[in-house]
């Protein structure tokens, strides 16, 4: 028997740990001289109350979606894949390379193009460290962390000494051809009247991100293989027992996963930047672990904790604008929210459960 | 390359591996215990902050280097909280340490000194000094010896001496103490150490303690002595590169030593010469920054031979009933 119904692992679990991140956020809002009421209602205002605030939200959750689900589909193999920030570089840059040395026709041929450069870019970055775990044992967290710090390296390199175009400066690819750039929401919901999202970054990557929690549900949950990856994720012995082989899984797990993470430079750099910078990533491979957590793995889940993070992103630039909270406010939310469901999350399950427990000898 | 010229690399070498044999030593000390750490960068630069801010508002650097140390203590209880008492995943209490650190620092930075998340220059008694070792008048006749001991192993912060002299402490701690033979079974078998009666918990949380008091000092070192301040994100990977260590000495105090040493090297070389020309090609800089880590993954594919991580690592230990 389970110890607590279904609703109140996937809904009750995640919305207590959240009150308890809001309310330590809020603590420490006080504990620095400001109030946490206005600081809310700033960020709501900034993030929620103007289209193009809504077009800020929604650019860093399609962030968020992407490297949470990458997050995500490690998770149900049972694989902490931490080097999303590191795919999502490296598949930067084959957003680039497709973008740059590829003559595409126009926007939506360039963009299939990108997709599918950015995904095997980001893959074959996470297929060392799982090709390492399968068969090596060596510990994939490990590994995959210092894939971060060696493709920051590598990126640096080839963007410092190979793409940067003559006479440039800074560290970053030429402009990309004008037939890639992206729609962004302006271009697509402005009437002749009124200019919607105006100035915002965010664009029609956030379709594909919304397309790929749905790929993402099917293959988890609707194909052999997805079964696979849960199984395997469930129990390694009862697969093996089963017939799966656990190297296959462990690096098919891993190549969707950073796969996914490589998909989200897409967003930041083809719809963004439309050039590929040294810091595309902002973090985002990181925040997916905090979104991964908190949406419980499920795509509807991630799907909803990226949108709150993207608020949270969005408001906090907007706090960081107009108070003397400084950004890094959103960077100590997330680590509460990674504390609280991650780590923690025990010290809410138990007394839950032995709530439940209670209530139903009773009955 | 002159003599001098490798003085002042060997020098800096030592100056760089001081803080990664602190944050190496503190993660032996956890993971032999069988609780996985990646959250030393967060530790060190929480104490990195305190350090300097204490040491910028008392003038005295004593107190900051106590600071240091409490508020890294206070993020290993929460890692031992997490990891011990809830039976969390280790890893991922990691992470979120190494978030808060980072967000919390640059917070209070800016709520304290408004200076865009930096502290203030520190100055005077609010710096570790450098010490100069007594003889070294005498021996700055001596050729080759005179020169080395002058510039080389006199000169140096306190913390330089404390950092390494923890090596040897910690060898003989772990391998010739009941502590430490403790220490090293429950990171292998808890259950033997529980049915011998001893407490896992017990031993688990003195561990997490040993590991943040040496991540305060390694954090303290960063910005009291290395540095005259704070500044965000100090730390710079350094964590990391002390777990790389870690793993590259498979997690023996002597080989932590050499590890931190060699990727002290590594970033006194990078720092010094930006990139390297060997006549048939260039060692770009960057390569020389990635190079711990690809060292590390080496290792950790176990091709030069193999790393083995203590057997319980990673695993909350339940008590069979």
């Amino acid at each position: 028997m389970d110890k607590m119904p279904g609703w109140a692992d996937a809904v009750l679990v995640p919305l207590i740990t959240l009150i308890l991140a809001a309310i330590l956020s809020a603590l420490v809002i006080i504990g620095i001289g400001e109030d946490p009421v206005a600081a809310f209602k700033l960020m709501v205002d900034g993030a929620l109350m103007r289209s193009s605030g809504w077009g800020y939200t929604l650019y860093y959750a399609t962030n968020f979606i992407f490297t949470g689900l990458a997050v995500a589909v490690a998770f149900h193999a049972r694989l902490f894949n931490i080097g999303g920030e590191g795919q999502a570089m490296i598949g930067g840059l084959g957003v680039a390379l497709a973008c740059l040395y590829i003559p595409w026709p126009n926007w939506y041929v360039a963009l299939v193009g990108a997709t599918v450069s950015a995904a095997i870019f980001g893959a074959l970055w996470a297929l060392i460290p799982a090709y390492l775990q399968a068969k090596r044992g060596s510990h994939i967290v490990i590994t995959t962390i210092m894939f971060n710090f060696i493709a920051a390296a590598l990126l640096n390199y080839v963007l410092v000494n190979i793409l940067r175009p003559q006479g440039a400066m800074d560290p970053a690819t030429a402009r990309f051809p004008e037939a890639t750039k992206l729609p962004t929401f302006q271009d697509m919901f402005s009437t002749a009247e009124t200019a919607m999202f105006r100035g915002a970054p965010a664009n029609v990557t956030f379709f594909l991100a919304i397309a790929m929690c749905l790929v993402v549900w099917l293959l988890i949950w609707r194909t052999k293989l997805g079964y696979e990856i849960r199984a395997f994720g469930q129990s390694e012995s009862a697969a093996k027992y089963a017939g799966i082989s656990p190297v296959k899984i462990t690096v098919v797990a891993m190549l969707i996963s950073g796969g996914l993470a490589g998909m989200m430079a897409l967003n930041t750099t083809m719809g963004e930047a439309e050039r590929l910078v040294m810091n595309a990533t902002e973090g985002a491979g990181f925040i997916g672990i905090a979104v991964a957590l908190m949406g419980r793995s499920h795509p509807l889940g991630v799907l909803l904790a990226a949108l709150l993070f993207g608020f949270l992103y969005q408001g906090g630039a907007e706090l960081a604008l107009w108070t003397n909270i400084p950004r890094e406010l959103i960077v100590v939310i997330q680590a509460l929210v990674i504390l609280f469901t991650g780590a923690l999350d025990n010290m809410v399950r138990m007394p839950l459960e032995k709530l439940f427990l209670a209530s139903r000898r009773k009955a | 390359m002159d003599f001098a010229t490798l003085l002042q690399v060997l020098d800096s070498t030592v100056r760089l591996a001081t803080p990664l044999l602190l944050a190496c030593l503190a993660g032996l000390f956890s993971e032999r215990a069988g609780i996985f750490d990646i959250g030393l960068e967060g530790k060190m630069l929480a104490a990195a902050f305190f350090s300097a801010a204490i040491a910028a508002i008392t003038g005295d650097v004593w107190m900051g280097l106590g600071a240091g140390i409490l508020a890294s203590l206070a993020l290993s209880v929460l890692h031992g909280l997490a990891s011990i008492t809830f039976r969390g995943n280790q890893l991922i209490s990691g992470v979120a340490i190494n978030f808060l650190a980072a967000g919390l620092t640059v917070l209070i930075a800016q709520d304290w000194f408004s200076q865009g998340g930096r502290t203030p220059s520190l100055i005077g008694a609010g710096r570790f000094e450098a010490i100069t070792l007594p003889g070294v008048e005498a021996m700055a006749g001596i050729p080759l010896i005179g020169p080395i001991y002058a510039e080389l192993i006199s000169g140096h912060s306190i913390l330089v001496y404390v950092a390494f002299a923890m090596v040897p402490l910690t060898w003989w701690l772990l391998y010739r103490t009941r502590f430490g033979l403790r220490l090293r079974a429950v990171g292998e078998a808890p259950e033997a150490v529980d049915t011998a009666g001893i407490s896992v918990v017990g031993l688990r949380y003195v561990a997490v303690g040993i590991c943040g008091v040496l991540c305060g000092i390694a954090g303290a070192y960063l910005a009291t002595a290395l540095q005259a301040g704070f500044v965000k994100d100090m730390t710079a990977g350094r964590g990391f590169i002390a777990l790389a260590a870690l793993i590259f000495a498979k997690w023996r105090p002597w080989y932590a030593l050499y590890a931190c040493l060699l990727f002290g090297l590594l970033q006194a070389v990078a720092l010094r010469y930006q990139n390297i020309d060997l006549g048939a090609f260039v060692v770009p800089v960057q390569f020389m920054d990635a190079l711990p880590y690809i060292l590390t993954v080496v290792i950790l594919a176990g091709f030069v031979g193999k790393a083995i991580p203590p057997r319980a690592g990673g695993e909350p230990y339940v008590k069979e009933r």
